[in-house]
């Protein structure tokens, strides 16, 4: 049987974090406890006219406590939906979904560009290396950034310059001499092409966290699959279930 | 009580199964529901090669349901008779019925006559999917192609054949008769409606193929109306489907006509919800007193 479980769990606290990015905690023991850093999983809307669940990434797990963080930005009807709800209220989730990210690499990048940002967190609790941590953002509302601080040195790029780097993150890693055996990412799909490239281009391995849309989020209804170089052995052709044999690849697996 | 119906001499042990494409061929949802439970399982269509499907966005979310253009991809009929159904079979309680997808009647052909030794129950022919281009609508939008095909499928299936119809078509009852006479055993409807979305922000379509197929219970009173006028033409069995979310929804399709219902979009919505249709369908039954589905099918005239 699997790990993965869907129940109407209890939200224990829900708060906005900055303009649009919200934070909540669920009341969840058994996805705790199977949860890994970059799964994710599927939130349901009470709003029937919502069919679909809606993937949202792990951002921190709590095993002692049972708990797990979702970050999320409003995006449309569906997590304007979540924003109003408040701590007590519950609310249908499935997960943990995906694979997650394999815990490699002794000096690591993590590489999180705006709503990508929250499974890194995560992410950077769990591995057992020399963490540094590149974080794009648009402007100056640095959601998130001092939590990431504990585990590891921190480094900024804003679009507008306001703070850090003035640019995207490879702009970052380069003007601050990073250098890294792992890269891990996530992030907007223009950015994960700059990672890749990167990577690439330096000979470091990489793994990137890729979104598309989905509908079962269980690998059952092929919406969301992403090219691949070789031959898939579930799907006998050429491109991956992100929801189920992803959404982490490495670089080199995929086409973006 | 009896919940058992016969389509075209199969017998099912409850009228339920899960609509072709929303279900793969049951492993990831058997994590949620017992498949034994399950009257019976269709699976994603299956081709005679593998196909790669359309390009990404492949879905949309609209009000009450959702556009697809998945594109039928498959792994095609090898890899499908070596892994799929070996791994339904073991679900000996449930009927197993294969969809088979193709662009030309050659195609067709082949997937039919190579499932002729393989143990499965029935077959279901989608003849129907507006995704694929090159053929697949053509045959069903067309009497004298769904006849002819029918007829195709009839000489090789070693297995009973339901021709599953489309809904894009003036006069439904006029495909239905055509598959009839073909000798199509029974009939599956509704496949989706072709529908569009756009994305006003990003003045784009919302899929990349441009236009999906709408299903989910926005679709569902124009397909109890279509089921129903079908019931009305032909003599055959009827699976009805499109935007079954509950054992009511489910109950008006058997009232209207259907000998079975399928299920599609709703297991998006929740995982659990096959099961908890056959128990609905069960207490309705109970509080209402009915010994027998069969006697529901059709009630309303
Ligand atoms: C694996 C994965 C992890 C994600 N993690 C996070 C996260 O941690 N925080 C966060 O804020 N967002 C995350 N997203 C994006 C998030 O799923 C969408 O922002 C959200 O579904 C939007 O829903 P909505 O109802 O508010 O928007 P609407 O636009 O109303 O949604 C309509 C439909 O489109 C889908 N959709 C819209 N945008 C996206 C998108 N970017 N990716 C996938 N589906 C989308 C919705 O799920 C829904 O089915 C993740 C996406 C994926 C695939
Ligand atoms: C994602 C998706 C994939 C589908 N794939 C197939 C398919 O491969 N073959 C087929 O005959 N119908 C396919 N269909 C149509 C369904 O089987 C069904 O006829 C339709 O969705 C209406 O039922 P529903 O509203 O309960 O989903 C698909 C539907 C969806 C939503
Ligand atoms: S969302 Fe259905 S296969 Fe990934």
């Amino acid at each position: 049987m699997s790990d993965k479980v869907i129940k109407d769990t209890i939200i224990t606290s829900s708060v906005k974090m900055s303009e649009g990015i919200y934070s909540m905690w669920l009341k969840e023991e058994e996805i705790a406890k199977a949860a890994k850093p970059g799964q994710f999983v599927s939130l349901y809307c009470k709003e029937g006219s919502q069919l679909l669940p809606r993937p949202i990434s792990i951002c921190e797990i709590d095993k002692k406590q049972g708990l797990v963080r979702l970050v999320y930005r409003v995006a449309g009807k569906g997590t304007l939906e979540f924003s109003n709800m408040q701590a007590g209220d519950s609310i249908k989730i499935m997960g943990p979904l995906g694979n997650g990210f394999t815990l490699e690499g002794k000096k690591v990048i993590l590489i999180g560009g705006g709503i990508g940002i929250p499974p890194m967190l995560e992410l950077a609790k769990s591995l057992d290396a020399n963490v540094q941590v590149v974080l794009g953002y648009r402007d100056g509302d640095l959601f998130l950034k001092e939590e990431f601080e504990p585990y590891g040195t921190v480094y900024v790029s804003t679009e507008d310059g306001s703070v850090g780097t003035k640019g995207n993150v490879i702009d970052a890693i380069n003007e601050n001499n990073l250098e890294a055996d792992m890269i891990f990412s996530c992030g907007p799909t223009p950015m994960l092409k700059g990672v890749k490239a990167y990577a690439m281009k330096n000979g470091i391995k990489a793994q990137i966290s890729l979104e598309e849309k989905m509908a079962c989020g269980i690998g059952a209804c092929l919406a969301c699959v992403c090219k691949s170089k070789e031959k898939d052995s579930h799907t006998n052709v050429n491109n991956k279930r992100i929801c189920k044999d992803g959404p982490v690849f490495y670089v080199e697996e995929i086409d973006l | 009580m009896n919940m058992k119906v016969n389509i075209a001499g199969v017998e099912w042990n409850n009228p339920v199964t899960v609509a072709s494409g929303t279900f793969g061929s049951g492993k990831e949802y058997g994590e949620f529901v017992d498949l034994n439970k399950i009257g019976a399982i269709t699976t994603k269509g299956v081709a005679n090669v593998p196909w790669p499907g359309n390009p990404t966005p492949r879905i949309a979310e609209t009000y009450g349901g959702m556009i697809n253009a998945i594109g039928l991809q498959n792994p095609g009929i090898d890899l499908f008779c070596q892994r799929d159904i070996p791994y339904l079979q073991k679900f000996a309680d449930t009927k197993i019925i294969v969809n088979v997808c193709g662009k030309s009647t050659e195609d067709y052909c082949e997937v039919v006559e190579r499932l002729a030794d393989e143990k499965v129950d029935m077959l279901e022919i989608n003849i129907s999917c507006p995704n694929v281009k090159e053929g697949g609508i053509a045959f069903g939008q067309d009497p004298k192609a769904v006849e002819a095909i029918t007829k195709e499928m009839k000489k090789r299936a070693k297995q009973p054949v339901i021709m599953k119809l489309s809904p894009n078509v003036t006069n439904i009852a006029e495909m239905a008769l055509a598959a009839e006479a073909g000798g199509a055993d029974a009939l599956s409807l509704i496949n989706t409606l072709t529908g569009m979305k756009i994305d006003i922000n990003r003045r784009t379509f919302a899929l990349a193929n441009k236009t999906g197929g709408l299903s989910g219970p926005a679709i569902k009173p124009v397909a109890v109306r279509m089921v129903y006028q079908v019931a009305q033409a032909v003599s055959i069995p009827i699976i009805g489907m499109g935007g079954i979310m509950n054992a009511e929804d489910a109950l008006e399709f058997i009232m209207a006509g259907a000998n079975a219902v399928s299920i599609g979009t709703a297991n998006f919505h929740n995982p659990k919800v096959t099961e908890e249709v056959i128990a609905g369908i069960e207490s309705f039954m109970k509080e209402n007193n009915i010994k027998d589905i069969n006697d529901l099918v059709g009630c309303v005239k």
